[in-house]
């Protein structure tokens, strides 16, 4: 099993590279709908 | 919202079939050993990468033809879908050529017009990104995304023009596959459908997270304008 080390490294980074890039999506889409919903009430309050 | 739900799970299935060939049906390939599996990932983030890129064009095009709001969403996810996978791509590249070439890196005409394509993509990414609401940056930029998808073909003839170090991994140029078994071919097609399936979902929820994006700036505009 030589070089397993490197491919073990390809792997890890691609997933991840995918993983964070999913977390950052959800963490600024849960963001934006707390954003959204604060923005609403203040319309409401209005 | 049912599409994205279908996608991820298409996705998810082609994913853990690809993974099941790459590490136990495909043999290990007799030169390069078991860093050869390296090339299932690479290649597919970069044919994925390319899909993004001709997506950038396209919705481009329809934001500076049609003013189209949607087409402008498209170009900005996929730009940013687009900028991920090449970078995967960029980084499995060198982890795959250390032991083979013996060097991390070598300006080989497609790693060079590769590095180029990137550098396009991330630019236009940033320009979207510090430029957020402003129609003028957008158009902009859309530009950047249409004259940007030429480095495609620009890299696909480099290949066959120049002679370079990087393995034909699907054709040779000579015309027949850089991959003699057939499971290998197999596996590195399938491996590429799962990703370009997966750089549409990351796609899909990018342009969804925008749409949302942009109502809180209706709502923030409005808010803006009721109380003056």
């Amino acid at each position: 099993m030589k070089n397993l080390g490197y491919l073990f490294a390809a792997y890890t980074a691609v997933w991840l590279g995918i993983v964070l890039y999913v977390r950052h999506l959800g963490r600024r889409t849960t963001e934006i709908h707390e954003e959204l919903r604060e923005l609403r009430k203040k319309l409401e309050r209005r | 919202m049912r599409a994205m739900r279908w996608l991820g799970l298409a996705t998810t299935v082609l994913m853990t079939v690809s993974l099941y060939l790459i590490f136990v049906e495909v043999p290990t390939e007799r030169e390069m050993g078991i860093v050869q599996r390296i090339l299932y990932v690479h290649a597919p983030a970069a044919w994925a990468a390319y899909v993004c890129f001709v997506l950038v064009a396209v919705g481009s095009v329809a934001h500076l033809w049609r003013g189209s709001e949607h087409g402008d969403r498209v170009a900005l996810a996929a730009g940013e879908v687009g900028v991920l996978m090449c970078t995967l791509n960029l980084v499995t590249g060198p982890i795959w050529a250390r032991p083979i070439w013996g060097v991390w890196w070598t300006w080989d005409p497609r790693l060079t017009m590769t590095v180029i394509m990137w550098a396009i993509y991330v630019g236009y990414v940033m320009l979207r990104a510090f430029g957020r609401d402003d129609d003028g940056v957008a158009r902009y930029a859309a530009v950047v995304g249409i004259t940007g998808v030429l480095a495609i073909p620009v890299i696909r003839v480099s290949v066959r023009m120049l002679q370079g170090m990087h393995p034909a991994v699907t054709t040779t140029r000579e015309g027949g596959s850089g991959m003699a078994d057939p499971t290998m071919r197999l596996t590195l097609y399938l491996s590429g459908i799962a990703m370009v399936l997966l750089a549409a979902w990351l796609v899909m929820l990018r342009v969804r997270l925008e749409a949302l994006h942009r109502s809180a700036a209706v709502l923030r505009r409005d808010i803006e304008y009721g109380l003056e």
